[in-house]
């Protein structure tokens, strides 16, 4: 093999280009705003052979980086084993089945083979995130779902285009048995012409490079990234790092479901050891295989940002099989949970375990949480029944460059948050507050950011409350000394009453009467470092900002504040010495 | 939703109608534009038939320096001048250096965080490590009781006195402009306008934005941001335009001077900054309405602009010579400002973009960039990387002779020693091997990037030319254009004045948006004609304050909808302010499936907004002025300074023209090599350039990279 470095360079960056395109497409004509505004989608190419990863739109949402390649993988042995009927030029899979190389029945993969004189050369699939496939809550997030079949329609791969034409009894059944489903085909349609256009984009690289070239390019390239790949983890001192992080329940068994990981570095790969994680539960805590794989890919390509997605940069990463626990759940554990949650849990657990080998690239832990609260009911105005979904972002972890980020995105997101003016157009609800929540930050020497306090209250009509959320348990951690960010908080006021979920984060159904409200506190981020190292300066500005307190400048960072707001800088120095003797003879810092 | 129907709203006072002294003909013009290095002057005289050019170092502290050593490098009679019109960064830099005035918030109750919060994003999809520093500190952000809901029903009354206490603290706090930004205030702006009524009893000064001013849109978090960037730098612009009109008084000019606004039109100094925020893209806008003028008169009214220049590379769309405009722009992380603005994308860094190898052995271009300091290797200002100018120079691309006069310290060898070093050895390559690969690559990903804003505008790039311009896009256009498959290139007489050539073509323009967002099944029709003709007023009212002749006056109308259910807008132009409900559906699903090959016939489309352009076309000048007549030479040959060793695929001899002395209608045959004063053309092999009668190169392609013609 004789290729070129630029050669491999102008066709690595057509590929990518091909991918970009599809993204693109699929985002503009989509209808579900998941997919269109929030970006809950992904495009890519993958391999004749066993469905692996050549090239994935770079602005897909992280946690299909892995699952992608193992959803064509499982269908390309399907073809091989016969159990689902081979492909003619034309034809498109459908597909959801988490168990099948996927993540909630809400993400549908759409598969198509792309020929050449004939022949299947590759793969173009998509992902893109239903807005509701049917089960027992709209929009397919229970939290206490304890069965897959609660969740949703589950489709196993059928050919929903056979040579080009929608197969209409096929849509039909998947129509009757979802809602708003007359919305659907502006998806359908979206999905299916975003693969039509990667496959006449990649139909004119070929016909440009030749396919030998290309195939021997796309080998050559996954060598390669396999290579940056473990060049990369050589920065990671040969050796075993632990962690431990923590899903607050599986929202039917109130009990912290724990992920242990155990990740070895050696001659310039990782191992990932999940053994001793907990049992897969009764909730829909679950985590399908491929979606935790992804969610230690993706961690990783947070960690390191530079090398390109392809199937060779995941070949450094070997993950032991969880087996027996929540983290490999097999039919019929439910599993609604697992890409929005649980695999954020997965991706803490690495960040947690490589800090301190990586103290340059790796945080301390991010809110984690997509923060779900869906509110469903009726609006008797407009004499129609609504599902309202409020997502929200919390703090990112201090980090060696920065604080954290204030109400970030969640890590396996990419998806901004509806505005408060657009929710109230839509729905019966009013904000008394979008705010900033003070305080919530982990103290450090670079301080989590601060999570988000919302408070909605219900106008008319009635509905019922949902809350997927997490980290209301324990909050997301500090690293290097930093202290953890605060957990996240539910409250429903009704009838003069304050009311805790029972499950803190989690909790289905909660009926609402007009006037009740909901208060929301999303978790702030782990801090970063000793927060007695924090400059003081910092600490005044964060109490003038109002971020925090005079008390919680003295307690968390051992800073005396003077009535006008500037550090007394001996007391302060008598504090921090003291506060730092206090914790080197094993006592709490302050 | 309602429909917004609201007047333009008073936003500040002192806005008289213009002067009467407003000449016959306007015949002596100043384009003046003020870059980050230089401050560029295009002075037209229509009476002597002439156009003066000059270039003067910008000068930062205060650009009107700037502009006038500009003004006298040209030896302009100020007295005698008709018509200056100003392209200024001021407002840029202060928002991409964060070099704001000091500004106060007042909002709605439990509301202040918004412009802190965001919208939950982060600045790139993967790493973890964001950071963000919000216009307005939390502390000058002041609540006050009161609240409409979505409907504009008033919920909580204006509690007054919570605001002249709150106007108080900030005033007490140094603040020196003020924003007034009330939830859904573009559904009902009474509130916000009782507060701006009150904060004018006691704010010293006019720097008081109201948020559904400038746009009146829902989304708290943009419509808020756009109005604290407008309050934020609003007393420098005013500052600034002021202190410059004084001091072109007092050297004798008797006229308004005008102002270059984002949207690609003008406005008067005496107004521009109270609706400041337009003018924080003006730069890239102007250049964009100069490729659109010169376009147009070309016969070629389609194109892609590229501008590419030592630090940037901006990518915008023009089709039918009308640039294409967004209304939702951000020009930075978590910074957007939504009003409508020229669609300018930066793609790339520009001439400094850094190549190296990754580890992964393959030779990677950008996005590290060398910027001006240290710059290119070639700058002799320490850059010891490889850069994109450096690989053109040691192709012989650019002129190696011109490098001493550059820097004095590096030599060509220097370079050619750190490409065979740094690229050469890692990819098994000579030097000259190693600087042809990063063009290579750095034209292969220019093109993929613009193709993806074409294709996100919803064009194939094969249906454009390629409008090159800075002072580097001429070098590259037309490797990107055979990338592309775009069949032509064309470049201006001027290509690294273009940005002052905009303020001399550009029009007086205003743009008017109105939300109805309703079904076509139940929109009534008549609301969306009243729209049209309420914006066409005051249109026509703002133009006619001017003080500048207009030719024509045209407007632009057009309506976005979508598919009911869908987020995503789809523009669909109109010809005419009457349109009827079937006229809307039709265009719209034949518009949609133009951009995206489906039918939809399952699902009803909806009206969302109402757009007016109201633009007013001033006499048109001759650009075939731009270089001098008499300096051009009677033939091709005398025109040829000399030939050089240029790299395509190999060295090869290749003619050297200066493109001052091409005879006007010049044809030359690749390779070759046009130089002048601000740039330099290459010419393939095998592409043709003919020069045409305003003196714009128009270079055909033998073939695209693709090797068809689809």
């Amino acid at each position: 093999m004789s290729l070129d470095p630029i050669t491999l360079s102008v066709i690595q960056s057509g590929l990518q280009q091909v991918c970009d395109e599809m993204d693109l497409s699929f985002s503009r004509a989509a209808f579900s705003p998941v997919i269109a505004e929030a970006n809950d989608r992904s495009d890519g190419i993958y391999s004749a052979e066993d469905g692996s990863l050549i090239a994935q739109g770079a602005g897909g949402l992280p946690v299909f980086v892995g699952t992608m390649q193992a959803s064509t993988r499982t269908l390309i042995a399907m073809i091989a084993e016969g159990r689902v009927p081979a492909p003619v030029p034309g034809d498109i899979y459908i597909v959801n089945d988490p168990y099948l190389g996927g993540t909630h029945l809400m993400d549908v993969r759409f598969a198509m083979p792309f020929y050449r004189d004939g022949e299947i050369f590759c793969w173009l699939s998509n992902t893109g995130h239903w807005p509701d496939t049917g089960g027992a809550v709209p929009g397919g997030f229970s939290a206490s779902a304890t069965s897959v079949e609660q969740e949703g329609l589950r489709l196993p791969p059928v050919r929903l285009f056979k040579k080009g034409v929608l197969d209409q009894e096929i849509y039909s059944i998947i129509c009757s048995n979802i809602r708003v489903s007359e919305q659907r085909i502006g998806d359908v349609k979206a999905q299916a012409a975003a693969l039509l256009v990667g496959e006449k984009r990649l139909g004119r690289i070929l016909d440009r490079y030749g396919d030998d070239v290309v195939r021997d390019a796309i080998a050559e390239l996954r060598r390669r990234a396999a290579e940056q790949m473990r060049a990369n983890i050589r920065l990671i001192p040969d050796g075993v790092y632990h962690s431990r992080a923590y899903v607050d329940s599986d929202g039917v068994v109130d009990e912290p479901l724990e992920i242990r990981l155990a990740i070895t570095a050696r001659d310039g790969e990782l191992s990932f050891d999940f053994s001793g994680s907990s049992k897969p539960c009764m909730g829909p805590m679950n985590s399908v295989l491929a979606t935790t794989l992804s969610s230690v890919y993706l961690a990783m390509r947070h960690i390191f940002p530079d090398v390109p997605i392809s199937a060779g940069a995941f070949e450094p990463l070997k993950v032991k099989t969880p087996q027996g626990t929540f983290l490999d759940a097999h039919y019929p554990r439910p599993v609604s949970g697992c890409a929005a949650e649980v695999s954020q849990r997965i991706a803490e657990a690495v960040f947690a375990a490589l800090v301190e080998a990586l103290p340059d690239r790796v945080t301390a832990a991010p809110a984690g949480s997509s923060g779900n609260f869906a509110l469903g009911g009726h609006d008797p105005d407009r004499n129609r029944d609504f599902v309202m979904y409020q997502i929200s972002g919390g703090g990112y972890g201090g980090n060696s460059d920065h604080d954290g980020l204030s109400n970030g995105c969640s890590t396996i997101g990419i998806s901004k948050a509806p505005p408060v003016e657009i929710m109230e157009q839509q729905f019966p609800v009013l904000y008394h507050r979008y705010a900033l929540r003070e305080g919530s930050g982990g103290a450090g020497k670079h301080r989590g950011g601060f999570g988000l306090d919302y408070e909605i209250e219900l106008r008319r009509g009635h509905a019922t409350a949902s809350f997927v959320m997490d980290h209301g348990r324990f909050g997301p951690q500090g690293a290097l000394g930093g202290k953890d960010g605060t957990p996240n908080t539910v409250t429903v006021y009704q009838d003069g009453k304050a009311i805790v979920p029972a499950h803190l984060s989690k909790a289905q159904d909660i009926p609402l009467k007009p006037g009740d409200r909901v208060r929301v506190g999303t978790p702030g981020g782990g801090g970063y470092g000793d927060p007695l190292e924090r400059d003081p300066e910092a600490v005044a500005q964060d109490v003038r900002l109002g971020r925090y307190t005079v008390g919680e400048a003295r307690d968390l960072f051992a800073v005396v504040l003077l009535p006008d707001g500037t550090v007394s800088v001996a007391p302060t120095a008598g504090l921090r010495e003291q506060a730092s003797r206090a914790a080197s003879y094993g006592a709490t810092a302050v | 939703m309602s429909v917004s129907t609201r007047a333009v709203p008073p936003l500040n006072a002192g806005d008289e109608a213009g002067s009467p002294d407003l000449p016959e003909r306007q015949s002596l013009v100043a384009g003046i534009d003020v870059g980050g290095t230089f401050t560029d002057l295009v002075l037209f005289d229509a009476g002597k038939r002439e156009v003066r050019l000059a270039k003067t170092p910008t000068t930062l502290d205060n650009q009107a320096f700037g502009v006038l050593n500009a003004l006298h490098s040209a030896g302009a009679d100020l007295a005698a001048l008709d018509l200056i019109v100003h392209g200024t960064t001021t407002t840029t830099n202060a928002v991409l250096e964060r070099n704001l005035c000091k500004t106060g918030l007042v909002t709605t109750q439990g509301f202040r965080d918004v412009l802190e919060l965001g919208r939950r994003t982060r600045p790139h999809a993967y790493g973890m490590k964001g950071h963000f520093v919000p216009v307005i500190p939390r502390n000058l952000r002041l609540e006050v009781p009161e609240r409409f809901d979505a409907d504009g029903c008033e919920l909580v009354p204006l509690d007054e006195e919570a605001l002249r206490a709150a106007l108080k603290a900030l005033l007490d706090q140094g603040c020196e402009a003020l924003v007034i930004h009330f939830l859904h205030a573009y559904a009902n702006p009474a509130h916000e306008i009782r507060a701006g009524e009150i904060a004018a009893e006691v704010w010293p000064n006019e720097n008081i934005t109201l948020g559904h001013a400038l746009l009146s849109e829902s989304r708290e978090f943009e419509r808020g941001v756009t109005a604290a960037i407008n309050a934020s730098v609003q007393p420098l612009l005013r500052r600034y335009v002021e202190r410059l009109a004084d001091q072109l008084a007092q050297e004798g000019f008797r006229h308004d001077v005008l102002v270059m606004n984002g949207n690609g039109g003008m406005v008067s100094a005496r107004r521009v900054a109270i609706e400041a925020a337009k003018t924080v893209m003006s730069g890239p806008a102007s250049g964009v309405m100069a490729a659109a003028t010169t376009g147009r008169r070309a016969g070629i009214p389609d194109l892609l602009t590229y501008d590419m220049g030592g630090t940037s590379t901006d990518v915008a769309l023009i089709r039918n010579a009308e640039p294409a405009v967004s209304n939702e722009i951000e020009i930075e992380y978590a910074m957007p400002i939504h009003v409508p603005m020229v669609d300018v994308r930066t793609v790339g860094a520009g001439g400094g973009s850094i190549a190296r190898v990754t580890e992964a052995g393959l030779l990677q271009v950008g996005p590290e960039s060398a910027g001006s300091t240290p710059g290119p290797i070639c700058y002799g200002r320490g850059g010891v990387r490889p850069t994109i100018s450096d690989a053109n120079l040691l192709l012989g691309r650019m002129n190696p002779e011109k490098l001493n006069s550059v820097s004095g310290e590096v030599s060509l060898a220097d370079i050619e020693a750190i490409f065979a070093e740094k690229l050469g050895v890692p990819l098994g390559v000579d030097a000259i091997e190693a600087a042809a690969a990063v063009l290579r690559i750095a034209n292969t990903r220019m093109a993929d990037a613009v193709r993806m804003v074409s294709v996100s505008l919803g064009e194939d790039p094969r249906d454009f030319a390629l409008f090159a311009f800075g002072g580097a896009g001429p070098l590259h256009a037309t490797a990107i254009a055979r990338e592309l498959g775009v069949p032509r290139v064309l470049v201006p007489a001027r290509p690294g004045i273009t940005n002052a050539l905009g303020c001399v073509v550009a029009d007086l323009r205003h743009d008017f948006v109105n939300t109805v967002n309703k079904p076509l099944e139940v929109l009534d029709i008549e609301t969306v004609h009243a729209l049209f003709d309420q914006q066409s007023a005051e249109g026509r009212a703002l133009i006619g304050k001017e003080n500048v002749r207009i030719d024509e006056l045209k407007e632009i109308r057009s309506v976005d909808m979508q598919f009911i259910g869908q987020t995503h807008l789809l523009r669909v132009p109109l010809e005419t302010a009457r349109p009827s409900l079937e006229d809307l559906q039709r265009l719209f699903e034949d518009a949609y499936f133009s951009r995206f090959h489906v039918e939809l016939p399952e699902i009803k489309a909806s009206l969302v907004n109402v757009n007016t352009s109201v633009v007013g076309r001033r006499e048109e000048i001759d650009l075939s002025l731009l270089i001098d007549p008499h300096g051009r030479k009677a033939s091709l040959e005398e025109a040829r300074t000399g030939m050089r060793r240029v790299w395509f695929d190999g060295f090869r001899e290749t003619p050297v023209y200066w493109r001052d002395h091409l005879p006007l209608d010049a044809e030359i045959e690749g390779p070759a090599i046009v130089e002048q004063m601000d740039t330099t053309i290459v010419i393939e092999p095998g592409d043709r350039g003919v020069q045409d009668g305003d003196g714009n190169i128009i270079i055909t392609l033998a073939a695209n990279a693709w090797g068809d013609d689809a």
